[in-house]
């Protein structure tokens, strides 16, 4: 076996690779910056770059006259934000996402529960896949099918109609602030393509919260005389709020800035995402535009900090 | 010659001093023991010799060459790690075979040195599974087959049998003992449990807060601890207070007194004795184990299991031949 | 979490079941609509069937175009992800340093932050710098969004390669280049193929971010979109969203699939 040299210390490696690793080994400070150093400037000063250059622009203001930026600090901007018509709009989103937020939580904890503590094999596997497909589908071929199923010949009035149910229908779009002329010019519609189209980024992060609660600690409350309402309101929710947390990032996230969804199927009331569109296209008042865009940032900044305190990170 | 040297090497994180100024000398053929409890410099110590940390002060060589500053791959020093580390997408052969591989030795011959290898530590046959197939204790011999078929002049060891259970553990030791023997290669190996490093090591060091306390052979350091910490780390020993030494009738330093050196009655002429109160017995099977109180200390005494066994709270004698008892370093 | 002897409950079972329906039925629909004869509106149950719109939208050189340019963005934006992000997972995984933390945020921000907050913020620089919108523009915007895939996969790869295995790479004689080979690429590598695949499925998509740095350009999402504002071509639309539908599946399922067999790997490693 004596295939290998007899030195206690090897010569040093004479090829490019060998004296490099060397000398990466040497310093390593050095080898961390060749790690970094593509992917440092790109998202940290181009991305970042970019976003504070757009923050900055949020402290300018526009001239009313001839529509040029105007390149004084001022407040302006953001109390132009807080005029009844401009605050509406942000009310109106934020509502919009937490209720999103709270729905989607609804529906995928059912999700989520069972597939981390029923599904098994092969089921598991079918189960990840039937959440995994949906939530990386095209979000505009999503969309686009809402619009099929909501509009007025479309599949759902259909249905109502088979069951004889129309009138259910009618009476809630006759309702005031939820209805409408149709489904897809309502808040219920865009409220429901929201859901549908965020609701999958929530099922992962509750079922990987789910997934490390040991059985037991289910066992253990219901031996200590805990009916299932109880246990879920002292045990599980608790143990799966994390992943609720992680997941509503996304969807609270998402809706706030959505301005697709809103414009395809909904009322012709603006959200932040619309606002922002329509100040920096239309309008041009990037300064406008810039300081919507604050108000979203601001709120997913305070998001994350909580969510971090809340250790939701652990669940992503 | 000596394989490994360290002179003054210490290795400090901030304020952590890991290994503080240890000074180590292993000859070549050596089965060297590195015994300490969890944190005492020990695996550091280790890490220094195969290069994967680099010392913030002193010097070490091996075999006579400057190591610090080298890195691991160019030291001819394999290391067997605590959990193996075998690489998980490749077969046990190609494990065997990837220090060879790395170095550039030709397929068919880098091959046919990890059969034999393999071979060696009794696995033959076993190179087209993987790693996850294998029992510990299969892994282990896999992790040591695949650092010494590269010859390497120093072998270390990090723990290895510390996740065997208690047979397979002690069979190990065994075959271990026999590699080293046959093979003629310094074994150096980390290991927190005492009655390992006194039935293999040929010299033993005993580690504790990032310093060496004492270095001898299993002999010396389980009879002549030089420090309290050796008395109590290595066995059970009796661990004596300055002024119960001296009322013995020696100089007022700490002692370390082997419960089985004691022994119940007045003893010969030359013995040493005292008087306590029985606190408790217990039934160790071969031996008995008897619990004495004498002037505030409380002192073991392992006695044949066919003597009798004064019962709890009677007044007994104990003596012990004047040479058992061990003056330490540490006067106070 | 786990139970071998209870079954679930039949109400649980009954609402997980309705959710994934609320998942799936929407996209089957796009199915049907694909192949209806009706043209003009968006009729249910579609008065026939028929599949001469496949031909038709086959003869659509303009979705060609747009196919052609996201397939393109995305294979690039994707390759680019690739390289940023393992080089950021390999440095926050293999080496401890002074804000790290940082580093993590930084790479989830793009995607963390509305959509909108991205396009916006990289138009007025684009605007601000004279670039003027191409093909790389919207590269750059895609690439900076598809890091983060990339990089969650490699993280989560790279935790499960223990430190004592690279450790004993470099014991047994490898240098780091051989370590990054031999050890670390076999290990990483089906994670960083499904981070890819997934990368280029989320660029392949995007549109929030694109309406900002393509300029006049139309990927297949801006031509989607045009439609769903002002539909002129629904039954060609309706093809295309099939074909959406279909493509994206592809990568998803692919990367499942490796990182799946990845875990079986790593867990038999253990």
């Amino acid at each position: 076996m004596s295939v290998v040299a007899e030195n206690p210390i090897l010569a040093r490696r004479t090829s490019t690779f060998g004296r490099l690793s060397d000398y990466f080994w040497l310093n390593p400070k050095l080898f961390l910056l060749m790690l970094l150093a593509p992917p440092l400037p790109w998202l940290g000063i181009i991305y970042l770059g970019s976003l504070f250059a757009l923050l900055l622009q949020s402290f300018f203001s526009i001239d009313e006259f001839s529509g040029l930026i105007n390149y004084e600090f001022t407040l302006d901007t953001y109390r132009q934000l807080l005029i009844p018509a401009n605050f509406d709009i942000i009310l109106r989103t934020v509502i919009m996402a937490a209720l999103v937020t709270l729905a989607s939580a609804l529906i995928a904890f059912p999700i989520a529960y069972y597939a981390a503590r029923y599904a098994r094999g092969k089921w598991k596997a079918l189960f990840y896949l039937a959440v995994m497909l949906p939530l990386w589908s095209s979000y505009l071929v999503k969309v686009y099918a809402w619009k099929l199923i909501l509009a007025k010949e479309g599949i759902l009035n259909w249905g109502f109609a088979k069951l004889h149910l129309t009138w259910l229908l009618d009476a809630w779009l006759a309702l005031p602030v939820v209805g409408g002329n149709s489904l897809s010019i309502s808040y219920t519609g865009t409220f429901i393509v929201f859901v549908y189209v965020w609701m999958p980024f929530m099922i992962l992060p509750i079922q990987a919260a789910l997934e490390r609660v040991p059985v037991n600690l289910i066992e253990a409350s219901a031996d200590l005389g805990g009916n299932p309402g109880q246990t879920f309101r002292h045990v599980l929710f608790p143990l799966a709020l994390p992943g609720i947390i992680a997941g509503s990032i996304f969807t609270f996230s998402l809706t706030l800035g959505d301005y697709i969804i809103p414009q395809i199927i909904g009322s012709s009331r603006l959200f932040i995402g619309q606002a922002v569109y329509a100040q920096q296209g239309t309008a041009g008042n990037i300064p406008l535009a810039a300081a919507f865009t604050v108000v979203p940032i601001v709120i997913m900044g305070f998001y994350l900090w909580m969510a971090k305190k809340r250790g939701a990170f652990d669940a992503l | 010659m000596t394989a490994v040297l360290f002179e003054n090497v210490s290795r400090h994180f901030g304020a952590v001093r890991a290994v503080d100024s240890v000074n180590l000398a292993i000859a070549e053929g050596e089965f060297f023991a590195m015994l300490g409890p969890s944190g005492s410099g020990k695996t550091t110590c280790l890490r220094l010799m195969a290069g994967f940390e680099q010392p913030t002060g002193g010097h070490i060589e091996i075999f006579g060459e400057t190591a610090e500053g080298v890195p691991p791959y160019r030291r001819n020093v394999n290391t067997v790690f605590q959990d193996y580390a075998l690489f998980p997408h490749l077969s046990i052969l190609e494990n065997v075979a990837y220090g060879l591989m790395v170095r550039g030795i030709a397929k068919a011959e880098r091959l046919k040195a990890a059969e034999n290898a393999l071979a060696m530590v009794k696995l033959p046959g076993y190179g087209s599974r993987r790693p996850g197939q294998l029992s510990g204790g299969q892994r282990q011999r896999v992790a040591l087959a695949r650092a010494l078929v590269n010859r390497p002049r120093v072998l270390l060891l990090d723990e290895p049998l510390g996740a065997l259970d208690l047979k397979l553990r002690e069979q190990m030791q065994e075959e271990l003992k026999a590699l080293q023997k046959s093979l003629g290669i310094t074994f150096v190996f980390v290991t927190h449990d005492q009655g390992e490093a006194l039935s293999m090591a040929d010299r033993i060091a005993v580690f504790n807060e990032g310093r060496v306390q004492q270095l001898g052979t299993p002999e010396d350091v389980y009879k002549r601890p030089q420090t309290r910490f050796v008395a109590d780390f290595v066995g059970s020993s009796n661990v004596l207070a300055p002024s119960f030494v001296h009322s013995l009738g020696y100089p007022a330093r700490y002692a370390s007194l082997r419960p089985e050196a004691l022994a119940l009655g007045e003893g010969g002429s030359n013995a040493r004795r005292f008087s306590g109160t029985v606190v408790a017995t217990s039934f160790l099977g071969a031996t008995n184990r008897l619990t004495v109180e004498a002037a505030g200390t409380r002192i073991a005494a392992m006695l044949p299991a066919s003597a009798a066994v004064p019962p709890q709270g009677t007044g007994v004698t104990l003596s012990f031949a004047a040479e058992d008892l061990h003056l330490m370093d540490e006067a106070a | 979490m786990r139970s071998d002897r209870s079954s679930a409950p039949m109400s649980l079972k009954i609402t997980a079941a309705a959710g994934l329906l609320f998942m799936h039925l929407p996209i089957l629909l796009i199915f049907v609509y694909a192949f209806t004869t009706e043209e003009k509106s968006y009729q249910f149950p579609p008065p026939g069937f028929t599949l001469n719109w496949l031909a038709v939208a086959w003869n659509r050189p303009d979705v060609w175009a747009a196919l052609s340019l996201s397939v393109r963005v995305a294979s690039i934006a994707t390759a680019v992800a690739l390289v940023l992000g393992t080089l950021c997972a390999a440095a926050v995984s293999q080496t401890r340093f002074f804000g790290r933390e940082a580093i993590s945020l930084l790479v989830i921000l793009p995607i963390a932050l509305p959509g909108i907050i991205t396009g916006i913020a990289l138009r007025s620089a684009f605007s601000f710098a004279d670039i003027p919108f191409s093909f790389w523009t919207i590269v750059l915007g895609h690439a900076t969004f598809c890091v983060v895939v990339v990089y969650n996969n490699a993280v989560a790869r790279f935790r499960r390669i223990s430190g004592s295995m690279i450790e004993a790479s470099m014991d047994l004689g490898a240098d780091g280049f051989q370590t990054f080979r031999y050890v670390i690429l076999p290990n990483i590598g089906t994670a960083l193929l499904a981070g890819g695949m997934l990368a280029f499925a989320l660029s392949f998509d995007e549109v929030i971010v694109t309406t900002f740095t393509a300029g006049q350009q139309q990927t297949l999402p801006i031509w989607m979109l045009e439609e769903l504002v002002r539909p002129r071509q629904r039954p060609v639309t309706n093809v295309v969203a099939m074909v959406v539908v279909l493509v994206t599946f592809l990568p998803i399922l692919a990367a499942y699939y490796l990182t799946r067999e990845g875990d079986q790997i790593a867990g038999a490693g253990k």
